[in-house]
Protein backbone atom coordinates (compact mmCIF):
# COMPACT_ATOMS: atom_id res chain seq x y z
CA UNK A 1 0.00 0.00 0.00
CA UNK A 2 2.73 2.11 0.76
CA UNK A 3 4.95 1.71 -1.73
CA UNK A 4 3.75 3.79 -4.79
CA UNK A 5 3.35 6.98 -2.94
CA UNK A 6 6.92 6.56 -1.00
CA UNK A 7 8.12 5.48 -4.25
CA UNK A 8 7.18 8.71 -6.59
CA UNK A 9 8.36 10.72 -3.30
CA UNK A 10 11.62 9.45 -3.65
CA UNK A 11 11.79 9.66 -6.87
CA UNK A 12 10.89 13.73 -6.52
CA UNK A 13 12.99 14.13 -3.91
CA UNK A 14 16.02 12.91 -6.09
CA UNK A 15 14.88 15.03 -9.20
CA UNK A 16 14.72 18.08 -6.17
CA UNK A 17 17.96 17.16 -5.41
CA UNK A 18 19.99 16.75 -8.80
CA UNK A 19 18.21 20.03 -9.89
CA UNK A 20 19.97 21.83 -6.50
CA UNK A 21 23.15 20.10 -8.18
CA UNK A 22 23.11 21.34 -11.17
CA UNK A 23 21.94 24.67 -9.83
CA UNK A 24 25.12 24.41 -7.52
CA UNK A 25 27.33 23.60 -10.05
CA UNK A 26 25.81 26.59 -12.77
CA UNK A 27 26.34 28.53 -9.88
CA UNK A 28 29.87 27.74 -8.70
CA UNK A 29 31.18 27.37 -12.08
CA UNK A 30 33.04 30.79 -12.37
CA UNK A 31 31.58 34.24 -12.04
CA UNK A 32 29.16 33.21 -9.12
CA UNK A 33 31.73 31.70 -7.22
CA UNK A 34 34.04 34.53 -7.73
CA UNK A 35 31.78 36.88 -6.64
CA UNK A 36 30.59 36.02 -3.63
CA UNK A 37 34.21 35.28 -2.47
CA UNK A 38 35.54 38.04 -0.41
CA UNK A 39 39.26 37.07 -0.39
CA UNK A 40 39.81 36.53 -3.87
CA UNK A 41 37.52 40.24 -4.67
CA UNK A 42 40.38 41.55 -2.08
CA UNK A 43 43.13 39.95 -4.14
CA UNK A 44 41.35 40.73 -7.73
CA UNK A 45 41.25 44.48 -6.02
CA UNK A 46 45.07 44.66 -5.92
CA UNK A 47 45.78 43.73 -9.29
CA UNK A 48 43.18 45.71 -10.95
CA UNK A 49 44.92 48.49 -9.00
CA UNK A 50 47.81 47.89 -10.16
CA UNK A 51 47.51 47.00 -13.82
CA UNK A 52 45.04 49.45 -14.93
CA UNK A 53 47.18 52.56 -15.53
CA UNK A 54 46.35 54.84 -18.50
CA UNK A 55 49.36 57.89 -19.21
CA UNK A 56 49.31 59.97 -21.75
CA UNK A 57 51.50 62.44 -22.88
CA UNK A 58 54.75 63.39 -21.16
CA UNK A 59 55.02 62.35 -17.75
CA UNK A 60 51.28 61.53 -17.86
CA UNK A 61 50.82 65.36 -18.73
CA UNK A 62 47.93 64.63 -21.13
CA UNK A 63 45.78 61.74 -19.07
CA UNK A 64 46.58 59.86 -15.67
CA UNK A 65 43.91 57.72 -15.27
CA UNK A 66 44.16 54.89 -12.56
CA UNK A 67 40.78 53.28 -10.89
CA UNK A 68 40.58 53.93 -7.18
CA UNK A 69 40.21 51.53 -4.58
CA UNK A 70 36.71 52.46 -4.00
CA UNK A 71 35.66 52.44 -7.53
CA UNK A 72 36.55 48.96 -7.60
CA UNK A 73 34.99 48.03 -4.20
CA UNK A 74 32.01 49.92 -5.73
CA UNK A 75 31.91 47.86 -8.70
CA UNK A 76 32.52 44.46 -7.32
CA UNK A 77 29.70 45.30 -5.20
CA UNK A 78 27.26 45.75 -7.47
CA UNK A 79 28.26 42.82 -9.38
CA UNK A 80 28.04 40.70 -5.89
CA UNK A 81 24.55 42.07 -5.87
CA UNK A 82 23.61 41.30 -9.44
CA UNK A 83 24.54 37.55 -8.11
CA UNK A 84 22.37 37.46 -5.07
CA UNK A 85 19.26 38.69 -6.76
CA UNK A 86 19.42 35.60 -9.68
CA UNK A 87 20.01 33.28 -6.95
CA UNK A 88 16.95 34.33 -5.35
CA UNK A 89 15.35 33.99 -8.70
CA UNK A 90 16.17 31.04 -10.37
CA UNK A 91 16.15 28.96 -6.88
CA UNK A 92 12.28 30.59 -6.16
CA UNK A 93 11.14 29.28 -9.88
CA UNK A 94 12.40 25.79 -8.78
CA UNK A 95 11.23 26.29 -5.00
CA UNK A 96 7.50 27.13 -6.16
CA UNK A 97 7.23 24.27 -8.41
CA UNK A 98 9.15 21.77 -6.30
CA UNK A 99 6.99 22.80 -2.87
CA UNK A 100 3.87 22.54 -5.40
CA UNK A 101 4.89 19.17 -6.31
CA UNK A 102 5.52 17.62 -3.03
CA UNK A 103 2.64 18.98 -1.21
CA UNK A 104 0.89 17.67 -4.21
CA UNK A 105 2.01 13.91 -3.76
CA UNK A 106 1.93 14.27 -0.33
CA UNK A 107 -1.40 15.50 -0.54
CA UNK A 108 -2.12 12.36 -3.12
CA UNK A 109 -2.63 14.87 -6.03
CA UNK A 110 -0.52 15.11 -8.94
CA UNK A 111 0.30 18.95 -8.76
CA UNK A 112 1.46 20.95 -11.78
CA UNK A 113 2.70 18.63 -14.41
CA UNK A 114 1.60 20.43 -17.94
CA UNK A 115 4.25 23.03 -18.54
CA UNK A 116 7.49 22.26 -19.70
CA UNK A 117 9.26 18.33 -18.48
CA UNK A 118 7.49 17.40 -15.14
CA UNK A 119 6.15 20.58 -15.08
CA UNK A 120 9.09 22.04 -14.12
CA UNK A 121 8.19 25.41 -16.05
CA UNK A 122 5.12 26.41 -13.69
CA UNK A 123 6.15 29.52 -12.40
CA UNK A 124 7.76 30.85 -15.65
CA UNK A 125 3.88 30.34 -16.95
CA UNK A 126 2.90 31.78 -14.01
CA UNK A 127 5.03 34.37 -13.86
CA UNK A 128 4.25 35.83 -16.95
CA UNK A 129 0.31 35.27 -15.90
CA UNK A 130 0.68 37.84 -13.40
CA UNK A 131 3.18 40.10 -14.78
CA UNK A 132 0.23 41.05 -17.50
CA UNK A 133 -2.70 40.70 -15.45
CA UNK A 134 -4.33 43.86 -14.39
CA UNK A 135 -3.68 45.42 -10.90
CA UNK A 136 -7.13 46.31 -9.58
CA UNK A 137 -6.73 48.49 -6.38
CA UNK A 138 -9.51 49.17 -4.25
CA UNK A 139 -11.20 52.46 -4.32
CA UNK A 140 -11.24 52.59 -0.61
CA UNK A 141 -7.65 51.70 -0.05
CA UNK A 142 -5.16 53.76 1.01
CA UNK A 143 -4.02 54.04 -2.05
CA UNK A 144 0.26 54.99 -0.85
CA UNK A 145 0.25 52.55 2.14
CA UNK A 146 -1.48 50.26 -0.23
CA UNK A 147 1.25 50.79 -2.61
CA UNK A 148 4.22 50.47 -0.66
CA UNK A 149 3.68 47.39 1.49
CA UNK A 150 4.38 44.68 -0.85
CA UNK A 151 7.89 46.89 -2.33
CA UNK A 152 8.54 46.72 1.79
CA UNK A 153 8.16 42.88 2.08
CA UNK A 154 10.30 41.84 -0.12
CA UNK A 155 13.33 43.67 1.11
CA UNK A 156 14.12 41.77 4.65
CA UNK A 157 14.15 38.81 1.89
CA UNK A 158 16.75 40.26 -0.05
CA UNK A 159 18.85 41.50 3.00
CA UNK A 160 19.22 38.03 4.46
CA UNK A 161 20.66 36.83 1.72
CA UNK A 162 24.02 38.76 2.51
CA UNK A 163 25.11 37.05 5.27
CA UNK A 164 23.97 33.89 4.19
CA UNK A 165 27.22 31.32 4.09
CA UNK A 166 27.26 29.39 0.68
CA UNK A 167 30.31 27.84 1.42
CA UNK A 168 33.51 27.42 2.44
CA UNK A 169 34.60 31.68 2.23
CA UNK A 170 31.24 31.62 -0.05
CA UNK A 171 29.82 35.04 1.37
CA UNK A 172 28.76 38.53 -0.08
CA UNK A 173 29.55 39.98 3.28
CA UNK A 174 30.50 38.30 6.85
CA UNK A 175 29.36 41.02 9.29
CA UNK A 176 30.37 39.58 13.05
CA UNK A 177 26.79 40.66 14.06
CA UNK A 178 25.69 37.72 11.78
CA UNK A 179 22.88 36.76 13.77
CA UNK A 180 21.54 40.13 15.10
CA UNK A 181 21.63 41.05 11.92
CA UNK A 182 19.52 38.60 10.62
CA UNK A 183 16.95 38.83 13.73
CA UNK A 184 16.40 42.81 12.86
CA UNK A 185 16.04 42.40 9.50
CA UNK A 186 13.41 39.88 9.15
CA UNK A 187 11.82 41.47 12.54
CA UNK A 188 11.19 44.31 9.39
CA UNK A 189 8.37 41.89 7.80
CA UNK A 190 5.61 42.21 10.59
CA UNK A 191 5.34 45.96 9.34
CA UNK A 192 4.72 45.32 5.55
CA UNK A 193 2.29 42.94 6.39
CA UNK A 194 0.36 45.01 8.83
CA UNK A 195 0.46 48.20 6.26
CA UNK A 196 -0.78 46.42 3.49
CA UNK A 197 -3.83 44.55 5.83
CA UNK A 198 -4.79 48.32 7.41
CA UNK A 199 -4.48 49.77 3.83
CA UNK A 200 -6.65 47.26 2.07
CA UNK A 201 -9.50 48.52 4.05
CA UNK A 202 -11.07 45.06 3.84
CA UNK A 203 -12.03 43.38 7.31
CA UNK A 204 -10.86 40.15 6.13
CA UNK A 205 -7.41 41.76 5.27
CA UNK A 206 -7.59 43.66 8.51
CA UNK A 207 -8.04 40.55 10.58
CA UNK A 208 -5.51 38.89 8.84
CA UNK A 209 -2.67 41.69 9.58
CA UNK A 210 -3.73 41.72 13.11
CA UNK A 211 -3.47 38.19 13.46
CA UNK A 212 -0.17 38.22 11.06
CA UNK A 213 1.05 40.64 13.47
CA UNK A 214 -0.07 38.75 16.97
CA UNK A 215 1.72 35.88 16.05
CA UNK A 216 5.06 37.07 14.17
CA UNK A 217 5.77 38.95 17.71
CA UNK A 218 4.48 36.00 19.63
CA UNK A 219 7.22 33.28 17.77
CA UNK A 220 10.11 35.55 17.10
CA UNK A 221 10.53 35.23 20.95
CA UNK A 222 11.40 31.36 20.92
CA UNK A 223 12.93 31.99 17.10
CA UNK A 224 15.49 34.16 18.96
CA UNK A 225 15.68 32.61 22.34
CA UNK A 226 16.61 28.93 20.97
CA UNK A 227 19.25 30.59 18.66
CA UNK A 228 21.11 31.67 21.95
CA UNK A 229 22.60 28.40 23.18
CA UNK A 230 23.72 28.66 19.60
CA UNK A 231 25.66 31.61 20.17
CA UNK A 232 26.58 30.35 23.68
CA UNK A 233 28.48 27.43 21.99
CA UNK A 234 30.63 29.45 19.56
CA UNK A 235 30.84 32.66 21.13
CA UNK A 236 30.33 34.14 18.29
CA UNK A 237 26.92 35.87 16.63
CA UNK A 238 29.23 35.75 12.73
CA UNK A 239 27.17 32.74 11.06
CA UNK A 240 31.00 32.01 9.02
CA UNK A 241 32.25 31.41 12.93
CA UNK A 242 29.10 29.79 13.84
CA UNK A 243 29.68 27.04 11.25
CA UNK A 244 33.21 26.57 11.74
CA UNK A 245 32.62 26.16 15.19
CA UNK A 246 31.11 22.96 13.68
CA UNK A 247 33.90 21.17 12.38
CA UNK A 248 33.92 18.67 14.91
CA UNK A 249 30.42 18.32 15.91
CA UNK A 250 26.95 19.52 14.69
CA UNK A 251 24.86 22.10 17.05
CA UNK A 252 22.25 20.00 16.25
CA UNK A 253 23.72 17.15 18.09
CA UNK A 254 24.31 19.59 21.46
CA UNK A 255 21.08 21.43 20.90
CA UNK A 256 18.45 18.68 19.48
CA UNK A 257 15.79 20.65 21.59
CA UNK A 258 17.03 24.52 20.42
CA UNK A 259 17.12 23.30 16.85
CA UNK A 260 13.27 21.88 17.38
CA UNK A 261 12.21 25.09 19.02
CA UNK A 262 13.99 26.89 16.21
CA UNK A 263 11.92 25.08 13.31
CA UNK A 264 8.80 24.91 14.98
CA UNK A 265 8.68 28.53 15.71
CA UNK A 266 10.46 29.86 12.22
CA UNK A 267 7.43 27.58 10.62
CA UNK A 268 4.78 30.02 12.59
CA UNK A 269 7.31 33.22 11.52
CA UNK A 270 6.44 31.87 7.79
CA UNK A 271 2.92 31.49 8.31
CA UNK A 272 3.27 28.06 7.20
CA UNK A 273 0.55 25.17 7.42
CA UNK A 274 -0.07 24.08 11.20
CA UNK A 275 0.48 28.00 11.85
CA UNK A 276 -1.17 29.65 9.14
CA UNK A 277 -3.98 31.26 10.71
CA UNK A 278 -2.89 35.20 9.36
CA UNK A 279 -4.24 33.53 6.18
CA UNK A 280 -6.67 30.60 7.13
CA UNK A 281 -8.64 30.42 3.58
CA UNK A 282 -11.47 28.87 5.30
CA UNK A 283 -12.16 31.51 7.62
CA UNK A 284 -11.12 34.49 6.33
CA UNK A 285 -10.13 33.91 2.69
CA UNK A 286 -6.71 34.74 2.54
CA UNK A 287 -5.96 37.47 5.03
CA UNK A 288 -3.88 40.43 4.43
CA UNK A 289 -2.76 40.12 0.74
CA UNK A 290 -6.44 39.08 0.08
CA UNK A 291 -7.05 42.39 -1.97
CA UNK A 292 -3.76 41.95 -4.02
CA UNK A 293 -3.45 40.83 -7.71
CA UNK A 294 -1.08 40.74 -10.40
CA UNK A 295 2.25 42.04 -9.89
CA UNK A 296 1.59 43.46 -6.06
CA UNK A 297 0.38 39.63 -5.17
CA UNK A 298 3.33 37.80 -6.61
CA UNK A 299 5.23 40.48 -4.40
CA UNK A 300 3.63 38.34 -1.24
CA UNK A 301 4.18 35.50 -3.09
CA UNK A 302 7.80 35.55 -3.50
CA UNK A 303 8.19 36.17 0.25
CA UNK A 304 5.97 33.35 1.12
CA UNK A 305 7.42 30.98 -1.01
CA UNK A 306 11.32 32.02 -0.44
CA UNK A 307 11.34 32.82 2.90
CA UNK A 308 11.02 28.87 3.98
CA UNK A 309 14.22 28.25 2.04
CA UNK A 310 15.72 31.19 3.77
CA UNK A 311 15.12 29.53 7.15
CA UNK A 312 16.12 26.49 5.99
CA UNK A 313 19.32 27.98 4.75
CA UNK A 314 19.87 29.70 8.62
CA UNK A 315 19.01 26.37 10.09
CA UNK A 316 21.45 24.42 8.55
CA UNK A 317 24.58 27.32 8.97
CA UNK A 318 23.69 27.51 12.72
CA UNK A 319 22.79 23.96 13.29
CA UNK A 320 23.20 21.36 10.71
CA UNK A 321 27.01 22.33 9.94
CA UNK A 322 26.93 24.83 6.94
CA UNK A 323 29.11 23.54 4.15
CA UNK A 324 30.76 20.74 6.79
CA UNK A 325 30.71 17.52 4.63
CA UNK A 326 32.70 14.55 3.08
CA UNK A 327 33.77 14.66 -0.65
CA UNK A 328 31.43 16.77 -2.09
CA UNK A 329 32.54 20.61 -2.18
CA UNK A 330 31.26 22.55 0.52
CA UNK A 331 28.10 24.87 -1.62
CA UNK A 332 26.65 21.87 -2.72
CA UNK A 333 26.17 20.29 0.90
CA UNK A 334 25.06 23.48 2.05
CA UNK A 335 22.54 23.84 -0.76
CA UNK A 336 21.74 19.73 0.14
CA UNK A 337 20.82 20.65 3.89
CA UNK A 338 19.22 23.45 2.75
CA UNK A 339 17.03 21.66 0.81
CA UNK A 340 16.54 18.67 2.89
CA UNK A 341 15.34 21.43 5.91
CA UNK A 342 13.06 22.41 3.49
CA UNK A 343 11.47 19.27 2.50
CA UNK A 344 10.61 18.39 6.34
CA UNK A 345 9.11 22.17 6.36
CA UNK A 346 7.24 20.94 3.31
CA UNK A 347 6.44 18.20 5.03
CA UNK A 348 4.89 19.33 8.20
CA UNK A 349 2.72 21.72 6.48
CA UNK A 350 1.43 19.00 4.11
CA UNK A 351 0.57 16.71 6.68
CA UNK A 352 -0.73 18.51 10.03
CA UNK A 353 -4.04 20.65 10.48
CA UNK A 354 -4.32 24.42 11.45
CA UNK A 355 -3.70 25.27 14.95
CA UNK A 356 -6.86 26.77 16.54
CA UNK A 357 -5.30 31.04 17.56
CA UNK A 358 -5.85 30.54 21.07
CA UNK A 359 -3.77 27.22 20.89
CA UNK A 360 -1.37 28.89 18.44
CA UNK A 361 -0.45 31.86 21.01
CA UNK A 362 -0.54 29.72 23.82
CA UNK A 363 1.78 27.10 21.80
CA UNK A 364 4.43 30.05 22.01
CA UNK A 365 4.35 31.55 25.42
CA UNK A 366 3.78 28.70 27.46
CA UNK A 367 5.64 25.62 25.26
CA UNK A 368 8.38 27.30 23.35
CA UNK A 369 9.59 30.41 25.42
CA UNK A 370 9.98 28.30 28.95
CA UNK A 371 11.51 25.45 26.73
CA UNK A 372 13.52 27.71 25.09
CA UNK A 373 14.79 29.45 28.32
CA UNK A 374 15.36 26.03 30.22
CA UNK A 375 17.07 25.18 27.41
CA UNK A 376 19.49 28.34 27.69
CA UNK A 377 20.02 27.88 31.39
CA UNK A 378 20.68 24.12 31.00
CA UNK A 379 23.62 25.45 28.16
CA UNK A 380 24.59 27.86 30.22
CA UNK A 381 25.19 25.24 33.24
CA UNK A 382 26.89 23.00 31.32
CA UNK A 383 28.91 25.29 29.78
CA UNK A 384 30.42 26.89 32.94
CA UNK A 385 31.02 23.13 34.39
CA UNK A 386 32.83 22.40 31.28
CA UNK A 387 34.55 25.41 31.43
CA UNK A 388 35.64 24.98 35.23
CA UNK A 389 36.33 21.38 35.11
CA UNK A 390 38.01 21.32 31.31
CA UNK A 391 36.10 18.99 30.38
CA UNK A 392 36.37 18.13 26.80
CA UNK A 393 33.96 18.09 23.83
CA UNK A 394 33.90 14.80 23.03
CA UNK A 395 32.49 12.59 24.92
CA UNK A 396 31.96 14.47 28.36
CA UNK A 397 30.34 17.08 26.98
CA UNK A 398 28.53 15.76 24.48
CA UNK A 399 27.18 13.50 27.01
CA UNK A 400 26.00 15.99 29.69
CA UNK A 401 24.40 17.44 26.21
CA UNK A 402 21.98 15.23 25.31
CA UNK A 403 21.12 13.92 29.01
CA UNK A 404 19.90 17.53 29.44
CA UNK A 405 18.18 17.77 26.50
CA UNK A 406 16.54 13.81 27.44
CA UNK A 407 15.75 15.60 30.26
CA UNK A 408 13.83 18.56 28.90
CA UNK A 409 11.82 16.30 26.56
CA UNK A 410 10.55 13.97 29.14
CA UNK A 411 9.61 17.00 31.68
CA UNK A 412 8.14 18.41 28.44
CA UNK A 413 6.01 15.37 27.96
CA UNK A 414 5.01 15.05 31.68
CA UNK A 415 4.13 18.32 31.63
CA UNK A 416 2.01 17.90 28.66
CA UNK A 417 0.73 14.52 30.18
CA UNK A 418 0.10 16.09 33.32
CA UNK A 419 -1.58 20.11 32.04
CA UNK A 420 -2.40 19.60 28.49
CA UNK A 421 -6.10 18.14 28.68
CA UNK A 422 -7.07 21.27 30.70
CA UNK A 423 -8.91 23.27 28.66
CA UNK A 424 -8.19 21.40 25.61
CA UNK A 425 -11.79 20.22 25.13
CA UNK A 426 -13.78 23.58 24.93
CA UNK A 427 -12.21 26.29 22.85
CA UNK A 428 -12.82 30.19 24.68
CA UNK A 429 -16.11 31.29 24.69
CA UNK A 430 -15.17 33.89 21.76
CA UNK A 431 -14.56 31.61 19.51
CA UNK A 432 -17.34 29.18 19.75
CA UNK A 433 -20.21 31.97 20.38
CA UNK A 434 -20.56 32.81 16.65
CA UNK B 1 34.05 46.71 8.40
CA UNK B 2 32.75 49.78 6.78
CA UNK B 3 32.75 48.23 3.41
CA UNK B 4 30.34 45.30 4.43
CA UNK B 5 28.00 47.42 5.50
CA UNK B 6 28.19 49.87 2.61
CA UNK B 7 27.89 46.48 0.74
CA UNK B 8 24.50 46.27 2.79
CA UNK B 9 23.07 49.95 2.20
CA UNK B 10 23.83 49.35 -1.60
CA UNK B 11 21.86 45.87 -1.16
CA UNK B 12 18.93 47.80 0.38
CA UNK B 13 18.69 50.06 -2.60
CA UNK B 14 19.15 47.11 -4.77
CA UNK B 15 16.31 45.53 -3.02
CA UNK B 16 13.85 48.14 -3.17
CA UNK B 17 14.90 48.39 -6.86
CA UNK B 18 14.06 44.93 -7.19
CA UNK B 19 10.13 45.08 -6.62
CA UNK B 20 9.64 48.32 -7.68
CA UNK B 21 11.30 47.35 -11.46
CA UNK B 22 8.82 43.98 -11.46
CA UNK B 23 5.75 46.58 -10.40
CA UNK B 24 6.55 49.05 -13.36
CA UNK B 25 7.45 45.79 -16.06
CA UNK B 26 3.81 44.92 -14.92
CA UNK B 27 2.53 48.76 -15.20
CA UNK B 28 3.56 48.77 -18.69
CA UNK B 29 2.48 45.34 -20.02
CA UNK B 30 -0.85 45.29 -17.95
CA UNK B 31 -4.55 45.86 -19.24
CA UNK B 32 -6.18 49.18 -17.26
CA UNK B 33 -10.01 48.96 -17.10
CA UNK B 34 -11.77 49.73 -13.78
CA UNK B 35 -14.92 49.82 -13.24
CA UNK B 36 -16.81 50.61 -10.11
CA UNK B 37 -17.75 46.62 -8.97
CA UNK B 38 -14.14 45.78 -9.70
CA UNK B 39 -12.81 48.38 -7.58
CA UNK B 40 -14.91 47.14 -4.58
CA UNK B 41 -13.58 46.02 -1.69
CA UNK B 42 -13.90 41.83 -2.09
CA UNK B 43 -16.02 40.41 0.99
CA UNK B 44 -17.70 37.39 -0.60
CA UNK B 45 -19.48 39.39 -2.92
CA UNK B 46 -21.70 41.27 -0.41
CA UNK B 47 -21.49 44.59 0.02
CA UNK B 48 -18.99 45.76 3.27
CA UNK B 49 -20.93 46.77 5.98
CA UNK B 50 -19.96 49.27 8.46
CA UNK B 51 -16.63 50.80 8.91
CA UNK B 52 -13.06 48.90 8.45
CA UNK B 53 -10.86 50.86 10.69
CA UNK B 54 -12.43 49.85 13.71
CA UNK B 55 -10.55 49.92 17.19
CA UNK B 56 -9.17 46.41 18.08
CA UNK B 57 -8.87 43.97 21.02
CA UNK B 58 -7.20 44.99 24.02
CA UNK B 59 -5.69 41.62 23.95
CA UNK B 60 -3.16 42.88 21.16
CA UNK B 61 -1.57 45.31 23.20
CA UNK B 62 -0.86 43.32 25.85
CA UNK B 63 1.04 41.05 23.63
CA UNK B 64 2.87 43.33 22.39
CA UNK B 65 3.54 44.43 25.64
CA UNK B 66 5.17 41.17 26.84
CA UNK B 67 6.92 40.83 23.23
CA UNK B 68 8.14 44.14 23.76
CA UNK B 69 10.17 43.14 27.31
CA UNK B 70 11.06 39.77 26.27
CA UNK B 71 12.30 41.11 23.10
CA UNK B 72 14.96 43.77 24.75
CA UNK B 73 15.82 40.89 27.24
CA UNK B 74 16.86 38.59 24.39
CA UNK B 75 18.79 41.94 23.00
CA UNK B 76 20.78 41.57 26.60
CA UNK B 77 21.18 37.85 26.02
CA UNK B 78 22.75 38.05 22.93
CA UNK B 79 26.48 39.81 23.74
CA UNK B 80 26.50 37.55 27.41
CA UNK B 81 26.13 33.98 24.93
CA UNK B 82 28.89 35.79 23.06
CA UNK B 83 30.95 37.12 25.94
CA UNK B 84 30.32 33.61 27.80
CA UNK B 85 33.55 31.98 27.90
CA UNK B 86 35.17 34.64 28.90
CA UNK B 87 33.25 35.95 31.45
CA UNK B 88 33.37 33.74 34.76
CA UNK B 89 30.99 32.17 36.95
CA UNK B 90 29.59 35.52 37.61
CA UNK B 91 28.14 35.90 34.37
CA UNK B 92 26.22 32.58 34.79
CA UNK B 93 24.29 33.17 38.31
CA UNK B 94 23.82 36.93 37.19
CA UNK B 95 21.95 35.74 34.21
CA UNK B 96 19.62 33.62 36.47
CA UNK B 97 18.69 36.05 38.36
CA UNK B 98 17.83 38.12 35.54
CA UNK B 99 16.28 35.80 33.49
CA UNK B 100 14.27 34.66 37.19
CA UNK B 101 12.78 38.23 37.40
CA UNK B 102 11.66 38.44 33.61
CA UNK B 103 10.04 34.68 34.19
CA UNK B 104 8.44 35.83 37.05
CA UNK B 105 6.68 38.56 35.17
CA UNK B 106 5.92 35.78 32.41
CA UNK B 107 4.04 33.62 35.34
CA UNK B 108 2.32 36.73 36.77
CA UNK B 109 0.68 37.32 32.96
CA UNK B 110 0.08 33.45 32.95
CA UNK B 111 -1.39 33.58 36.36
CA UNK B 112 -3.20 36.71 35.48
CA UNK B 113 -4.46 34.98 32.26
CA UNK B 114 -3.41 37.36 29.71
CA UNK B 115 -1.58 34.53 28.04
CA UNK B 116 -5.13 33.00 27.70
CA UNK B 117 -6.48 34.22 23.94
CA UNK B 118 -10.15 34.71 25.09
Amino acid sequence: MLGKPIFSLIRLLLIGALVGILLAALWYSGLFSFLLNPTEIASATDDLLESIHLCLGEGCGLLDFRLSRELIDLIFMLLTILTLLPFLVISLVLIVVVERKVVGRLQDRLGPNRVGPYGFLQTVADTIKLITKEDITPRQAHRLVFNLAPILVVVPTILVLAVIPFGRGMYAVDLNIGFLYIAAVSGGTTIPVLMAGWASRNKYALLGAMRAVAQLIAYEIPQVLSIVGVLLLAGSLSLVSITQGQQSLWYVVLQPVGFLVFLLSSMAELERKPFDIPEAESEIVAGYHIEYSGMKFAMFYLVIFFNPFLVSMIAVALFLGGWEGPLLPGYVWFLLKSTLVLFVIMWLSATVPRLRVDQLMGFAWKVLVPLSLVNLLLTGLIRALARDLKLPLIPDQLLLFLGANALMIVGTSLVYLLYAHRGRAQAPASLTAS
Amino acid sequence: MLKDYAFIGLLFIAATIFPIGGLVTSWILRPKKPGPIKTDIYECGLETVGETWIQFRVQYYIYALIFLIFDIEVMFLFPWAVAYDQLGFVALVEMFIFLGILVTGLIYAWRKGVLEWL
